[in-house]
């Protein structure tokens, strides 16, 4: 018998090639029972909104340390919108300075995991937070 | 049911939703499903397989964008395992695929086998039908294969690509029971690498020496798929399959196979799951498994009583 999973998209907008911390995260969240769908390097946010949609996720979680995020995850959420799937929960991490934290919080982002975080926690935000009907 | 008329309209949220309530098995799935049905049997099903490492994703991708020239909309499911520890996956086959990402005449959907022994044909099989009813006239059913269940899905292609790659040690040796007989296309890929015509040579030799021959000689082919290279001819054969298929009315004698073991095999799951229902809900499972520890009772007796019982109810 089928049981629900929650599926989460892990991406990579912009330029930077670091992806270790993006597996590491896809690796926690398999290991806690999802079904994580990793787009790979430099994806712009229509490709990831677009795979996003097809895939059918519960979750965004995008990954960047090239600083470009108060752009690009912002965008991300925009496009979401548009598409009518405003109800996939969109969380980030990477290098992202506190400071930015309250803006793209503001913008849609609902939570930025920065380096260090405990891979648990995570797991347990996704849980918690996820908006759409399991 | 309004997002099955959405889907048929191309609206690609509502078709990736459609999937999900079928993969979860949500009560309106089948209601979904019956509505598809009568749109069913336009499209073309392309089963890819092969190794580990072979190459599969990015000959999909270059494949996909070849058989995009004739503008025709493709579909791409592609399969990748699940743990059977944790339930969960990595499904990381879109990654090859980027490109196809923003082309409005492709959808691609990563699907984790979940476990179950023949949940995932099950699941599969339907998905196939939704993309089918959607008017995807290539359905392609990426896998690795490895196991029981991805030969499974192979066997609900109309054409099956077997994908090979030189220097995996002891190359025809690793072909698996059943391979040979299952592919309708052999492609080497990687074929600059040392030993491809060795491969290739070996594939034609056993192909010759199968007991049970069909009009269709399997081709064996070479490509170099990151480099574009034998992916035209890929797709000719492709076509030129489904011609033969349809003309030999093979095609149909295929699909009917096909509709057998899938009615065989939604019965027996059907069953399996109301019998573990009732199991569950009696909440003997405890007071059996104490008997049969104890030897009180044998597996065979037990399984009788069961079914004895499902009856009387």
């Amino acid at each position: 018998m089928s049981e629900n999973r929650i599926r989460v998209l892990v991406a990579k907008p912009g330029l930077d090639g670091h992806d270790r911390g993006a597996k590491v995260i896809a690796r926690a969240l398999r290991d806690a029972g999802m079904e994580v769908i990793y787009t790979g390097l430099r994806q712009t946010p229509e490709q990831i909104v677009s795979a996003a949609i097809q895939e059918d996720v519960d979750v965004v979680a995008m990954s960047l340390l090239s600083g470009a995020h108060n752009h690009l995850f912002p965008r991300v959420v925009e496009l979401l919108k548009k598409k009518n799937a405003e109800d996939v929960l969109v969380i980030g991490g990477g290098i992202i300075p506190e400071e930015d934290i309250p803006y793209l919080k503001e913008k849609g982002i609902s939570e930025i995991f920065t380096p260090g975080t405990y891979t648990g926690s995570v797991v347990e935000y996704i849980r918690n937070n996820i908006k759409r009907k399991l | 049911m309004e997002l099955v008329q959405r889907a048929r309209q191309g609206d690609y949220r509502a078709l990736a939703r459609l999937i999900t309530l079928v993969e979860n098995e949500e009560p309106e799935a089948v209601e979904a499903l019956q509505e598809l049905y009568p749109y069913t049997g336009k499209a073309q099903v392309i089963g890819i397989t092969g190794p580990p490492g072979s190459g599969k994703s990015t000959l999909t991708d270059k494949l996909v964008k070849e058989l995009r020239r004739d503008n025709k909309k493709v579909a791409i499911v592609a399969v990748d395992p699940t743990s059977p520890f944790t339930g969960g996956a990595i499904l990381g086959d879109r990654i090859r695929m980027s490109d196809l990402n923003l082309d409005e005449g492709v959808y691609i959907r990563s699907m984790g086998t979940r476990g179950s022994l023949g949940g995932l044909s099950a699941a599969t099989s339907a998905v196939i039908k939704i993309l089918d009813a959607c008017n995807f006239e290539y359905i392609i059913i990426e896998t690795v294969g490895v196991g029981q269940s991805e030969i499974d899905i192979v066997k609900m292609a109309d054409t099956t690509l077997v994908v090979m790659v030189p220097g995996l040690g002891d190359d025809i040796q690793a072909i698996k029971a059943g391979i040979l007989e299952i592919g309708d296309l052999f492609i080497v890929n990687k074929a600059d690498r040392d030993g491809a015509n060795r491969v290739v040579y070996e594939l034609k030799m056993m192909l010759e020496l199968k007991s049970e021959k069909s009009a269709w000689e399997p081709p064996v082919l070479m490509a170099i798929s990151d480099q574009n290279i034998g992916i035209k001819e890929i797709a000719d054969k492709i076509k030129e399959h489904f011609n033969y298929l349809v003309e030999s009315n093979y095609l149909e004698i295929k699909r009917r196979d096909r509709l057998e073991k899938e009615i065989l095999s939604i019965v027996s799951m059907k069953i399996y799951q109301q019998i573990v229902r009732k199991i569950k809900r009696e909440g003997k499972l405890k007071e059996y498994l104490d008997a049969l520890m104890k030897k009180e009772l044998d597996p065979y007796k037990l399984v009788k009583q069961i079914f004895a019982e499902m009856k009387d109810n």
